[in-house]
């Protein structure tokens, strides 16, 4: 006898029957290649700056923990908890980032962090999946509610992050958010004219960052124009290079690689390069098709749900994660200019690992089948002139074929 | 409705477009790794370096003389986990080589576990070949090499050494690794072309005549150690540097290198020069104007400066004239001199040559001066005779250098250096017309003053002595001092400057039981002239009558030495025409 009955309708039974366990799967992996990758690309970092061998391995290990805990917990949660859960966190997150502006420290010139306690987080990784959440409701207010300026709520959160992240400033975080919120509007229906009205306002605001900040601009023109250094010299850029180069198919072995050595980060912002490196190119194409499957798989099945906030949201937080490794991944190969961006579950650092963690685990909670159907018919029994659920298909029914345990997604 | 569903469409395609972008975008990256990792030519991959020797480049004098070099040398080591038969390797081993420790041998290579045990390190090509031909499994040689000073203690503070693995760690050998660097650089050049050695401006033969006085002169004088080098006034290259006592750089660490005593005396430690300041401070009120060689101070009485008392050590009690300041070494009439000047100047003249400053040379061992903590009248005073402050013997000989060669500041050299160079970085710090004075002072000094005792007959020897109570448990100590005597020759028209300090020389009956500098650091200084001045090229000049003087003066202050016994005889022939 199985020890979860299909026909128990129990908070555990029905995430057992409901959750994407392919999906939940790729994200453990990911995690636990984290691990191994930590091992191999950290101990020289750690030991150039003086510290233990082991110190960021073990505190990836740390780190780790928690944020299992939270993926799953999130994955537990209903749509209205979504929600709840979201809004406090973008509150408590913009409210750090203020903070963080005023008494958080100064790292690399920037004010991103803020010390709590022993921990020092950082707020704008959690606002990103917080916001996506938030506006992908408000979107999906907009036709139902036509009296509330909902879309123009939306803005404003994006407004108000934004602003925060440039104050720091944070110019990769403000890419990031700006591309997934171009990619919600752009599923919630907005014409293509005005899409293409917004990308070249961004374009805009891209060259006034160029022109504006001085390392943005070095950064570019370094990707632009590679210099011409004396022989012998090199910058970061070439190391990854030189990292993928001696790299070949199968790696140069865990501790074995020789340019990952002088990358400064080689344990966050270029772990994709120190793992080309040492692992080789199976490690790397691994790891590109792990976030293509979690993010395509997410975009799917959000595609096919009929319910319009969980649709948004999952499509949200999956561009989300995808645009983060994906500059990331870009960086690393040189098909991007060098941008402070860390790759999403593998690169060390708590408050990215838990953000990351936290996002799947939401989008995970909102493409469960029960979860779907329910807010379907919530939203389906408000509605009036609702352009998703047919009125041929009552929101009844759609509770009912939750009830019956719908593995139809 | 129909809007409604018209809208469904919409939102369906734009969908399916955003994941055919994701994947697009997947899949270029997956492609750009994929050139990235696999498209590359293997032979552009690093090259897996394994630790190895780094080249050093051999270290030479300013003739070629080899002062370091690197040469091959086989290590011994052992792979534990290989080896079939611990005790008979073991065995073998300490037949070949009896002073191995066989039982701490046994202990490493019974541990299946260890990968690489060391068992001899640097041996020669016979006792390589011997091990080799035992045929242990498990026992290797590397091929190494090791740095080898030919001449030992010679040159020990200058050139320094380096660790077993290749490290510089003082002196030039320090130097090679960093700011010196491009004489490495040359040797990693696969052509070889451009391979030079780094060229001292060390002459090992003025080095080791310098260095065998000193020695000397500190055995005869029971001097607690000992320093002094030779300088060329018009390139500041440094011809020799000894400080006593020394080490064997080919084996540092048991000859004593990293001691305290060992240091460095002539850089890398700070002493007051005393009296040798005096020169700097002439030099300042004769080219600021305040005083003319005819002009005279009042010395009848100790200067008082509120509750300090300047007193002379070879007290005249009258009105002096410049020159006899210099050559009683008045400290009264110094520090009237350096009054007359005023605070400011003094201050801004001393920072002008240096004195205020750290002096960089190619040497890591350098000291910061020790200077007083605000500038007063007395201290103004106390530092016209070289009081109250402390510098690198090399500095005060940097300057006085400059006082000589027609009043320019050269920074010295350890490496090889030619004129127009010197001239680039050459700063003019007093006019012609001064150092030329000073010439006459220094030269004064050796035919009359405290420096009599020189008399390297016929080389013009000219120079400043200079006797400082040394510091001991944070007093001036009557009884203990540090002699100098910094000089330049021929006066006529100094090439090279000569330096002698000695450390707690003792009073002795040849010195009548005096101590001070004109007793010993002055006549050592004198022989080292009358050795190098030949080696230089520099020719004497024996017909005058003050040469006649020299020469009976050195009689009687070198009865031991019969070298310049040919030169007297030639001197009587050039006299005689």
């Amino acid at each position: 006898m199985p020890l979860i009955s299909r026909k128990d309708s129990g908070l555990l039974a029905r995430w057992w029957f409901s959750v994407d366990w392919a999906l939940m799967g790729a994200v453990f992996l990911l995690m636990a290649l984290g691990v191994i990758f930590s091992l191999a690309a950290s101990p020289p970092v750690a030991e150039r700056i003086g510290l233990d061998g082991f110190h960021f391995f073990r505190r990836h290990l740390l780190f780790l923990f928690p944020a299992v805990v939270l993926f799953v917990f999130a994955s537990f949660l209903d749509a209205r908890q979504v929600r709840r859960l979201m809004l406090g966190v973008y509150v408590a997150g913009i409210v750090l980032m203020v903070l963080a502006l005023f008494i958080g420290p100064a790292i690399k010139g920037a004010h991103r962090w803020i010390n709590i306690g022993p921990f020092s987080i950082q707020p704008s990784e959690f606002v990103k999946p917080a916001f996506v959440v938030l506006s992908a409701w408000l979107l999906a207010q907009a036709r139902r509610l036509p009296d509330v300026p909902a879309v123009a709520i939306a803005w404003g959160l994006y407004g108000l992050f934004v602003g925060l992240l440039f104050l720091q400033p944070d110019m990769g975080q403000t890419a990031l958010t700006t591309a997934t919120w171009l990619g919600l509007l752009f599923l919630f229906g907005l014409r293509w004219r005005t899409i293409g009205l917004l990308a070249g306002g961004v374009l805009l605001v891209a060259v006034g960052a160029w022109a504006m900040f001085p390392h943005v601009r070095a950064r570019v023109d370094r990707f632009l124009h590679p210099p011409q250094l004396p022989d012998g010299a090199r910058d970061q850029m070439d190391f990854a290079i030189e990292a993928f180069n001696n790299g070949g198919l199968l790696g140069m072995g865990p501790g074995g690689g020789m340019a990952n050595k002088h990358l400064p980060d080689a344990h966050t912002d270029f772990i994709f390069a120190a793992v080309g490196e040492e692992f080789g190119f199976v490690a790397v194409a691994l790891v590109v098709m792990l976030y293509a499957f979690i993010v395509l798989r997410i975009l799917i099945k959000a595609g096919r749900l009929r319910c319009r906030f969980c649709r948004f949201a999952a499509s949200g937080l999956a561009m989300l994660f995808g645009l983060q490794a994906i500059i990331n991944m870009g960086v690393n190969v040189q098909l991007l200019p060098a941008k402070g961006m860390t790759l999403p579950l593998i690169s060390y650092g708590g408050s990215s690992m838990w953000a990351a963690a936290l996002g799947l685990g939401v989008a995970l909670a909102l493409l469960r089948a029960d979860v779907a159907e329910a807010e379907a018919a919530h939203e389906g029994a408000e509605a009036y002139g609702d352009d998703l659920a047919s009125p041929a298909t009552p929101a009844v029914s759609g509770i009912a074929k939750a009830a019956q345990g719908g593995q139809a997604a | 409705m129909t809007a409604g569903r018209a809208g469904i469409g919409a939102l369906f395609t734009r969908q399916r477009l955003t994941i055919l972008a994701f994947a697009a975008v997947f899949l270029v990256i997956a492609g750009k790794a994929a050139w990235l990792t696999l498209g590359v030519d293997p032979e552009r991959r690093t090259a897996v370096v394994r630790k190895a020797h780094i080249p050093r480049p051999d270290i030479v004098d300013r003739n070629g003389i080899l002062l370091a070099a690197d040469m091959p040398f086989a290590s011994v080591f052992a792979e534990p986990y290989r080896m079939i038969d611990v005790d008979e390797a073991v065995e073998k081993l300490t037949s070949v080589v009896p002073s191995l420790n066989a039982a701490k041998l046994r202990r490493l290579f019974s541990d299946k576990r260890r990968k690489f045990v060391w068992v001899l390190r640097k041996i020669g090509p016979d006792l390589e070949k011997r091990i080799l031909d035992l045929g242990i499994p498990g026992i290797r040689v590397m091929k190494e090499k090791r740095r080898i000073y030919p001449m030992g203690r010679l040159a020990a503070h200058v050139v320094g050494f380096s660790n077993i693995d290749s490290k510089g760690l003082s002196g030039i050998e320090r130097f090679l690794d960093g700011a010196g660097a491009i004489f490495t650089a040359s040797l990693i050049n696969p052509s070889g072309k451009d391979a030079r050695p780094a060229q001292l401006a060390l002459d090992v033969r003025v080095q080791h005549a310098l260095r065998a006085e000193l020695q000397r002169a500190m055995r005869k004088y029971k001097a607690l150690g000992a320093g002094g080098l030779v300088m060329n006034v018009h390139t500041g290259e440094i011809l020799a540097m000894v400080s006593l006592p020394d080490f064997n750089p080919n084996d540092p660490v048991k000859t004593g290198a990293l001691k305290k005593d060992r240091l460095n005396r002539m850089t890398a430690g700070v002493y007051e020069l005393g009296s040798v300041i005096k020169a700097v401070t002439f030099a300042m009120a004769l080219d600021a104007g305040t005083a003319r060689l005819d002009k005279s101070y009042d010395a009848r009485f100790p200067l008082r400066i509120g509750r300090m008392k300047i007193n002379d050590y070879h007290a005249q009690r009258r009105w002096l004239t410049v020159p006899e300041i210099f050559i009683h070494s008045s400290n009264i009439g110094t520090a009237r001199m350096a009054l007359e000047v005023g605070l400011e100047r003094h201050k801004a003249f001393l920072r002008k040559v240096g004195l205020f400053d750290k002096l960089r040379t190619e040497l890591p061992e350098a000291a910061r001066p020790l200077l007083p903590r605000r500038w007063t009248k007395v201290s103004s005073a106390t530092a016209a005779f070289g009081h109250g402050f402390a510098v690198q013997p090399l500095q005060g000989a940097t300057v006085i250098a400059a006082l000589i060669n027609g009043g320019k500041l050269i920074p010295p050299t350890f490496l090889k250096r030619d004129k127009d160079a010197a001239e680039v970085l050459s700063r003019r710090i007093i006019s012609e017309d001064t150092s030329r004075k000073m010439r006459y002072l220094f030269r004064l000094n050796a035919i009359e003053g405290t420096a009599r005792r020189a008399a390297a007959p016929g080389w013009r020897v000219g120079g400043k002595t200079g006797t400082a109570e040394k510091v001991i448990n944070g007093r001036y100590s009557k009884d203990h001092r540090l002699t100098s005597f910094i000089g330049a020759f021929p006066m006529d028209d100094p090439k090279y400057l000569v330096m002698v300090m000695l450390d707690d020389p003792r009073p002795t009956a040849e010195t009548r039981g005096f101590a001070t500098s004109g007793w010993n650091a002055v006549p050592t200084a004198g022989r080292v002239v009358a050795r190098i001045a030949p080696i230089l090229g520099v020719k004497p000049k024996l017909d005058s009558e003050e040469a006649k003087k020299e020469l009976a003066r050195w009689r009687k202050i070198n009865p031991d030495w019969n070298v310049p016994m040919a030169v007297a005889a030639k001197g009587a022939v050039s006299g005689a025409q």
